[in-house]
């Protein structure tokens, strides 16, 4: 049973992987599943089209036969004979029973492989491990053994000619979440009991996106995902200055500095090297960065982060950051000490 | 088996027409006549007016939903609002709209179709139907009610399948989860009461004559999907019952950070949300069961198949729940047998489709009203059944579950099939209600109006959710490649909201102006056409005796009856 499985696996799979259509231009970030960037997508979109020529061919197949009832079969005026009463037919109706149970044992056949090759429990060989939590409403993204913590945006290095493996252990922090990159393959819900796994992999550098996929509260919808797949030099070097503490503050924003530890900004949020240590929000020890703030809410720039720090209701409303009522000049001055911490 | 004696036609005798009212009637007491009876048709209308009500609510709030979504990053709704609209939404048209207009035409039309004068339990019936209106009051109270003593909630935003632990209190303040539960659950006690009655009513009542195989199909359909409800429904209390627990008494069932199991609310949510997706549709293929041959003017094709296929969907559906949960991280040989059982309930579906198209194979159609909207069920239901087949494939769920093209699927099951075969169900027995014609001009209006407003709102949205967008989200950015697809679904909701506004104008203007219908509008085959419309309080003169299904064929066509080939 495998090994037929297994052949119409591979023939469908090389058939219909190249009949794919031409993929956008690298670069892009729209999230659509007909533009894999990975083993696990390309297999999934495999199967896609093999399911879109199998039900298309019977959905054509069933319209024929009704829009021929229906142009054919139509009563003539004035014909008020009834039509002959035809009962059924075992022979008729035994194929469209067989028939049809052929068609589900193939695709079953075809797809249950699909669910073995692309659900892991264990890492593939030389693929990147990040440990993922999903807060209410941010990633967490633990890179363990290198020693760094981040949020909303995982970066992943990639070599020359092979494509990147990507093996995440998912946690939840409170509710059910669901991780969902498209382009890198399937999702996998992030739930707070259990302990998943998912596999991921891009074939080449660029930014892709995502967001979280099962509803899980009020900003649901800004939950959102970024996976920075770089080339390894770039990666290196980001790893290494991601595990620098934070830099001291310089006389210029000492005040700002002084202000942010002031603030109850510590109970949630850590900079390292501080003595704020808050593990409820996104780590901010190189929150400059990041490409977005507010997990993909708003690009981050000087503008939407002062924005961000008057009032995050104005940005994401819901959220369980309050707006610290801080003054416009005191938003300056702790923004302008958060700019530094690159 | 046919009974013995001769002739084999019974003369059906007609009741005479109800007594004639002297005068008026008080308000007052018309009122108390409605509120309480205990009629099996007054209930049945009752069900049905209060489905097509909230239909409208429901809708309205979809409507809403899909204006704010027209375009990327509007901020017409809050995302709190947005929350509690999708919420009310799916509750609503679940409970509040597929429920009541499956009780009420069943209560309608068994006991007319199986010739008997009510339900079994006709008091008991009563009180099904009341404790559904009085549950969907307390849903909807929340608006008023939901606030509580915190300060926070309003109508409950946890959505309809209210994931644990989301519904905790820790994430849940206020009351509108209770709301939602409490609403829920009563309902659903009047729902498995009338589920059972109806069993009784079909296993016990049956007209002489009339067995088990000589059943209308929709007897046979409605006799299964009671058989689900009873089946379904009770776990679903029981989930809702610990859920309540935990808000109010302080357990732990589904409080994961206290060692509780958030997955063993998705397992009961689904043991029951599964069946139920085949307790809303069953009574769609009922009715097209019973349209479609008499339109096309031939008998079902293959009624022993149908029959079979309809209990087949019954069993099968019960094992079918985690195809809800195959991102839920479920071991690879769980998801394959939950793929496979998720196939094999096409392979039934399918026969049904077959054997519809094969009923009209050969006919002599005639495109009212009813049939126009069956024939646009079996289209559009087709396409759902297929990318349900879609869906049932674990690795392509992985791509788009809790996604649009989730959203896009169930409601080509659930509006494509379930509320285009309402629609066709209320053409064809209105006259038989009420007396009186539908309009058919209006009719077919409404019919091609819904049919293009229908699928530009539902069809892009399978693109939308291939294209990465999640469903549930209360906006969305402007650089995803998703505009398009949800400006035509937005666009879709306004032509929809036209085909409504003239199912209203056309049911208000039929119900006192339309043209009478007389007893037998359609030249149709089963009991209830051989009695008066409206029906008299007890039904039939006398009670009849059927010789096939088509009673009323033997009768019309004594050279060539039915019971001699069946």
């Amino acid at each position: 049973m495998v090994d037929l499985g297994s052949l119409i696996w591979h023939a469908s799979m090389s058939m219909l992987t190249t009949a794919a259509p031409v993929c956008e231009p690298a670069g892009t970030i729209q999230p659509s599943m007909f533009n894999p960037a990975g083993a696990p997508a390309a297999t999934i979109l495999g199967i896609t089209w093999l399911l879109f020529v199998i039900t298309g061919a019977i959905a054509i197949v069933v319209l024929s036969l009704i829009a021929y009832a229906a142009i054919r079969c139509r009563r003539k005026d004035g014909d008020d004979l009834e039509p002959a009463q035809v009962y059924g037919s075992n022979p008729i109706e035994l194929a469209w029973t067989v028939i049809p149970l052929l068609i589900v044992f193939l695709l079953f056949m075809i797809s249950a492989r699909g669910i073995f090759d692309l659900e892991r429990t264990t890492p593939p060989e030389g693929s990147l491990e990040v440990s993922v939590t999903g807060h209410r409403w941010w990633w967490e993204f633990d890179y363990g053994d290198l020693g760094i913590v981040t949020a909303g945006e995982l970066h992943v290095p990639i070599d020359d000619g092979k494509p990147a493996d990507l093996f995440l252990t998912l946690h939840s922090a409170d509710v059910a979440h669901s991780f969902w990159v498209p382009q890198l393959g399937g999702k996998m819900d992030v739930i707070p009991d259990r302990i998943n796994h998912l596999w991921l992999q891009a074939n080449a550098p660029a930014t892709y996106v995502g967001q979280c996929a099962e509803y899980c509260g009020t900003q649901h919808a800004k939950m959102l995902i970024r996976v920075v797949v770089e080339p390894r030099a770039d990666f290196e070097a980001w790893v290494a200055n991601q595990q620098k503490d934070a830099v001291a503050a310089d006389a210029a924003v000492k005040e700002g500095h002084d202000l942010f530890l002031r603030t109850s900004c510590i109970n949630c949020h850590t900079v390292r090297g501080t003595v704020a240590n808050g593990s409820f929000a996104p780590d901010l020890t190189h929150i400059m960065s990041r490409d977005t703030i507010g997990s993909g809410a708003a690009p981050n720039n000087p503008k939407t982060l002062r924005q961000w720090v008057f009032d995050p209701q104005n940005i994401k409303p819901g959220c369980d950051m309050p707006s610290m009522k801080l003054s416009r000049h005191e938003v300056d001055l702790v923004c302008a000490y958060l700019e530094t911490l690159k | 088996m046919r009974l013995l004696g001769d002739p084999q036609v019974s003369t059906l005798q007609k009741p005479n027409g109800p007594a004639p009212l002297d005068g008026p009637v008080p308000f007052l007491s018309k009122l108390h006549e409605w509120v309480a009876t205990t009629d099996h048709k007054k209930l049945g209308m009752m069900y049905v007016t209060c489905g097509i009500v909230y239909l409208i609510i429901a809708g309205l709030e979809a409507s809403m939903m899909r204006w704010q979504l027209a375009w990327p990053g509007q901020t017409i709704l809050s995302p709190e609002e947005f929350n509690r609209l999708f919420t009310m939404h799916g509750t609503t048209m679940v409970f509040f709209v597929g429920m009541p207009v499956l009780f009420g035409t069943a209560n309608f039309l068994i006991p007319l179709m199986i010739g008997a004068r009510d339900l079994a339990f006709p008091r008991l019936n009563a009180f099904g139907f009341w404790l559904f209106l009085f549950g969907s009051f307390l849903l909807y109270f929340s608006y008023f009610g939901g606030q509580g003593l915190y300060g926070m909630g309003s109508a409950p935003d946890v959505g309809w399948f209210a994931y644990a632990p989301l519904t905790e209190r820790t994430f849940s303040r206020g009351h509108s989860t209770d709301y939602w539960i409490l609403g829920i659950f009563v309902a659903s006690i009047g729902s498995t009461l009338t589920a059972i009655n109806l069993i009784a009513t079909m296993l016990g009542m049956r007209c002489k004559g009339m067995t088990l195989m000589k059943m209308p199909l929709l007897a046979w359909m409605m006799l299964v999907d009671c058989f689900l409800v009873v089946v379904a429904l009770p776990p679903l209390a029981a989930a809702q019952i610990m859920l309540i627990f935990d808000r109010l008494l302080g357990a732990h069932f589904f409080d994961a950070q206290a060692g509780g199991s958030a997955l063993l609310w998705q397992n009961m949510f689904w043991f029951f949300g599964h069946p139920e997706v085949y307790i809303l549709i069953l009574p769609g293929f009922a009715f097209v069961s019973e349209i479609i041959p008499v339109f096309s003017r031939k008998v079902i094709f293959g009624y022993p198949l149908m029959v079979a296929a309809s209990v087949a969907i019954g069993f099968i559906s019960l094992g079918v729940w985690a195809h809800h949960m195959f991102a839920v991280g479920l071991s690879p040989m769980l998801n394959a047998i939950f793929m496979g059982s998720t196939m094999l309930v096409g392979v039934p579906t399918g026969i049904k489709m077959f054997n519809w198209s094969a009923t009209m194979i050969g006919g002599k159609i005639r495109f009212d009203t009813p049939m126009l909207f069956s024939t646009g069920f079996l289209c559009q239901f087709l396409l759902a059944g297929l990318t349900g087949i879609w869906l049932a494939t674990v690795p392509f769920d992985w791509a788009v579950s809790d996604s649009y093209f989730v959203v896009g699927h169930f409601h080509y099951v659930l509006f494509g099939g379930l509320l285009f075969a309402i629609f066709a169900a209320i053409f064809y027995w209105f006259p038989k209600a009420t007396g009186r014609m539908l309009n058919e001009t209006l009719g077919k209006w409404q019919f091609w109006i819904l049919i293009v407003g229908f699928n530009l709102t539902f069809g892009p949205m399978h693109v939308s959710g291939m294209l990465g967008m999640p469903r549930r989200i209360y906006t969305y950015e402007a650089d995803r490649g998703w505009e398009l697809w949800n400006l035509l679904s937005s666009i879709g909701v306004v032509v929809q909201i036209v085909g409504f506004a003239l199912f209203a104008l056309n049911l208000l203007h039929s119900s006192f102006k339309g043209r009478r219908a007389g007893d037998d509008p359609w030249d149709a085959w089963t009991l209830e056409w051989s009695t008066t419309s409206p029906p008299p309080a007890y039904n039939f003169a006398e009670e009849p005796v059927v010789y096939s299904r088509r009673p009323l064929w033997d009768i019309k066509h004594p050279e060539d009856p039915d019971w001699k080939y069946e």
